[in-house]
């Protein structure tokens, strides 16, 4: 055929793209193959094809979606993991001459693939799908203020992982770190798809990310239920708000440096480039002002989460309610303040680099006054250490070392030392794994049975519980001790045979992680099995304090048959102590959102669009953009977008639910 | 560990915990802020370029500076066109008010031919450029100004489709509800478009010829 032909159809594209030379990634291949046929072959026997579509495919109710989200997050944690252990065995073996047995290409690609991964497509969709699920049900209301954007935000997150996902055995993955630093990464460093694959991936994630946070702010400010006042809001929502504030306010700076980047490996442009008169550095500072912001994002949810588990779990109002927003808001401003800890040694000279010292420090503030009120919390408390509650106090213990090491790291001249080592990895790890990864542990075995309606089994959970914490310490201690001794990050192969020892005991620390992971699988499932005997039939398993546990486990799909009212911060336990009694009559229809398709085909659209790019098939990305332009302006079209559910169904809905209830006072 | 709500004593009177007269929700109550938040968002978009290009606009790399290619005159007439734009939004808004459909549409298109324009002297003015060798790869200076200059112009170019789009479904469906706050969410765009081209007359340009 005619070559030209064959590039104006296929790009860059070839069977070479293929990595049939790499017996790693076809023997992953074959297993996701099998395992994804085997789905696959499932969902088409039961028929549940048409099912999917309709109730979850294109729902726009939040809770739906929040479990989507969720279901995405656990997957991608699965990936992102498997890059862990690959690395840390790696580390382990590559000692006196030994190259390991992963060859620099892949290695490069593993490193960056896991920080990408385990950033964008496992702790962003966690921490999304939490907010989505619970914020609506905290406030009383009965959706987001915009159930399509949801929709199609969740769907954008998708195939922005399916961009990544895909990168694994159709071309390559980036090699340059998750933050793709120019200018390694830039079209004369990595002139391969692998970066492409990371632009474009973020680009359409990242769209899905900035649209959810517009929706949940105006969530929470537009529908909270009445008598909820700011200072009124239960603490996670207080959280969630903060945080969709922090990604709506950097999120755009993200999307702004890729597209420079882009820019320079699509046009040739010099925004990063060392001549012409670029300036890589210039990268490094705004991708930086988008990335400090983000681990507040990540982690402001997670403090949300232990608020409302110690409050409930120690049967007492949260000590310091005011000081805790306050605590939460001063993190978000002062968020944006410290970007440049991340390169003091840029050398910008020592007032610059003092004052984002002192900022970093500052922020030990507002963050150990919380530390303080959650202890006051469970002071004298009647604490209950179900699972929620053990991995809160797991993250405070853990919490507060990787706290110290960061006041440590935000010292200029310590930095110099430890910049770019271990010391830093082990240290950021300490605060992700201790703070976000905990803190959604702790989540999801809280709200599990008010989605589901049935708890999590608790005998799996301790057992993941204790594989993970205990997994954590072995795994990132010893890269404290191996930082202090001047081992930098994303290395191959040691030279020193000394330091050997040190990675054999995190690869040990891994393998316990990857038994925590195990357990936890194990727990859904074994969970799923006995519902019978886990099954919460009250709608509010804990003795809990905020409207979410007003209602029935799961929700119908109204929330609530009439909009509650607030008096008091903690809604549900003001309602509980003063005697409220469920209304049983006078139902009415309920107005609702109706579902559409046409999220998941915008996000096809944009994701084929990105696959074009990436492969340089510029008739597909073409006409993806032009298809993607005429589905959103075709569905301006739809001005039906709503339905009422008919009075009678509400009546039967509720009735079940007196039913269940009247059943569960007798037992 | 449960606690069924009719276990726990009644203390006090009893107040009332839910809305009792209930109506369906205005469709589209948070679109307004909704779109100001979008608005704001976009806003950091240009912010970054701007800074962009304020560390870079003057790195000319032995090429071109602003003063050998801008042409002062040209840019007052696109500022003009962008600027009689938004006031003749502003007359199609107020017209809309006052539910008349067709004066609504013609001050519509008016608006749509000062954009038009406007992206027609945009594009001289970088064709030219360009033709003199001033293309965006030959300098630090000339990627962000193309960027950012582009960006503004690629908004207005959506801008442009939005407009019509909303032009023909005013023309169908009448200005309804949906519509009215569609051509608001328009409005709202499209003067801030016009308050970010200000910054790039002032910055850009202005300051450019002074540098």
């Amino acid at each position: 055929m005619n070559p030209d032909l064959v590039k104006m159809i296929f790009g860059r594209l070839n069977l070479e793209a293929l990595p049939l030379h790499e017996p790693i990634l076809v023997g992953t291949f074959a297993v996701v193959a099998t395992g994804g046929l085997a789905l696959f072959a499932i969902v088409t026997y039961f028929q549940l094809w048409s099912y999917l579509w309709r109730e979850w495919f294109t729902t726009v109710d939040h809770k739906r979606i929040g479990i989507m989200y969720m279901i995405l997050g656990i997957v991608m944690l699965l990936r992102g993991f498997a890059d862990a252990l690959m690395m840390r065995l790696q580390q382990a073996i590559a000692f006196g001459g030994s190259d390991g047995y992963l060859p620099a290409h892949h290695y490069d690609q593993i490193f960056t693939a896991h920080g990408v991964i385990m950033i964008f497509f496992v702790a962003m969709p966690l921490v999304t799908g939490l907010m989505n699920y619970v914020v609506p049900l905290q406030i009383g209301a009965r959706d987001v203020s915009f159930p399509f954007l949801n929709n199609f935000s969740f769907w954008m997150t998708v195939g922005g992982a399916v961009l990544v996902m895909m990168s694994l055995f159709v071309g390559e993955f980036a090699r340059t770190g998750w933050l793709a630093y120019p200018p390694l990464s830039n079209i004369g460093y990595s002139p391969d798809v692998g970066v492409d694959y990371y632009i474009w991936g973020l680009q359409v994630a990242g769209v899905g990310t900035t649209l959810s946070g517009i929706n949940l702010i105006c969530t929470i400010v537009k529908l909270r239920a009445p008598g909820m006042t700011m200072m009124k809001m239960p603490v996670f929502t207080w959280t969630s708000l903060c945080t969709n504030v922090l990604i709506v306010a950097s999120f755009p700076v993200l999307t702004a440096v890729l597209a420079l980047l882009s820019l320079d490996r699509y046009v040739g442009t010099n925004f990063f480039t060392n001549d012409f008169g670029g300036n890589p550095m210039m990268y490094v500072n705004l991708i930086w002002i988008w990335g400090h912001p983000e681990v507040y994002i990540l982690v402001l949810p997670a403090f949300g989460i232990f608020s409302e588990v110690t409050a409930t779990f120690s049967g007492k109002r949260l000590f310091g309610y005011t000081s805790m927003v306050y605590a939460t808001v001063v993190i978000t401003i002062l968020s944006y303040l410290v970007w440049l800890h991340h390169f003091f040694t840029m050398g910008s000279g020592a007032s610059v680099n003092s004052f984002f010292g002192i900022t970093t420090m500052i922020i030990s503030i507002p963050t150990g006054a919380k530390m303080f009120n959650w202890l006051f919390t469970m002071y004298r408390g009647r604490i209950r250490f179900e699972l929620p509650m053990m991995w809160t106090v797991a993250f405070m213990l853990t919490f507060v070392i990787g706290g110290m090491t960061g006041v440590l790291l935000a010292v200029p001249p310590a930095d110099f030392v430890l910049h770019n080592s271990l010391f830093l990895i082990a240290h950021f790890h300490n605060v992700i794994i201790g703070g976000v990864l905990f803190g959604l542990f702790a989540g999801i075995n809280y709200w599990f049975p008010k989605a589901f309606g049935f708890r999590l089994d608790p005998f799996w959970g301790k057992l993941s519980f204790w594989f993970w914490v205990s997994g954590f310490y072995f795994a990132f201690m010893p890269l404290y001790v191996l930082g202090l001794m001047g081992v930098t990050r994303r290395l191959r192969v040691f030279d020193d045979p000394s330091l050997q020892i040190w990675f054999v005991i995190a690869a040990f620390g891994a393998f316990l992680i990857l038994l925590g992971i195990g357990a936890m699988l194990v727990q859904f499932a074994v969970s799923i099995l006995r519902r019978e005997q886990l099954k919460d039939t009250t709608g509010d398993p804990w003795n809990a304090r905020t409207l979410e546990w007003a209602t029935s486990s799961p929700p119908p799909d109204y929330n609530f048959a009439f909009t509650p009212v607030v008096y008091d911060n903690d809604a549900w336990w003001d309602m509980k102590r003063r005697g409220y009694k469920r209304p049983l009559t006078g139902f009415r229809p309920i107005h609702m959102p109706s579902n559409t398709g046409t999220g998941i085909i915008l996000a096809g659209l944009a994701t084929a669009m990105g696959f074009g790019l990436i492969w340089y098939i510029w008739w597909l990305a073409a006409v993806s953009f032009v298809a993607l332009l005429a589905v959103a302006i075709g569905h301006t079209f739809n001005y039906h977008r709503d339905f009422h559910i008919p009075a009678d169904e509400v009546v039967r809905t509720e009735d079940a639910r007196t039913r269940v209830l009247a059943a569960g006072a007798q037992t | 560990m449960s606690v069924a709500t009719s276990r726990i004593s009644v203390q006090g009177s009893e107040p009332v915990f839910h809305v009792i007269d209930e109506h369906d929700h205005p469709e589209g109550a948070s679109t307004m802020l909704g779109f100001w938040i979008y608005l704001m968002s976009d806003c950091l978009i240009f912010a970054m370029l701007f800074a962009t290009y304020g560390v870079l606009g003057g790195n000319y790399a032995a090429g071109p500076a602003p003063k050998d290619l801008f042409d002062l005159k040209l840019v007052a007439l696109n500022t003009t066109m962008l600027l009689l734009s938004s006031i003749t939004y502003g007359f199609a808004m107020l017209t809309m008010e006052k539910s008349k459909i067709g004066q609504t549409q013609l001050w519509l298109a008016i608006t749509g031919l000062f954009g038009l324009a406007f992206l027609g002297i945009e594009l001289t003015e970088f064709a030219h450029m360009i033709h003199e060798g001033a293309t965006p790869q030959r300098s630090a200076f000339l990627s962000s100004f193309f960027t950012l200059v582009g960006t503004h112009g690629l908004h207005v170019t959506f801008g442009l489709v939005w407009l019509v789009t909303l032009m023909v479904q005013t023309a169908r469906f009448g200005l309804t509800t949906a519509n009215r706050r569609r051509l608001m969410c328009l409005s709202m765009f499209w003067h801030f478009l016009d308050v970010v081209w200000i910054g790039v007359f002032t910055f850009v340009y202005l300051l450019g010829m002074l540098r």
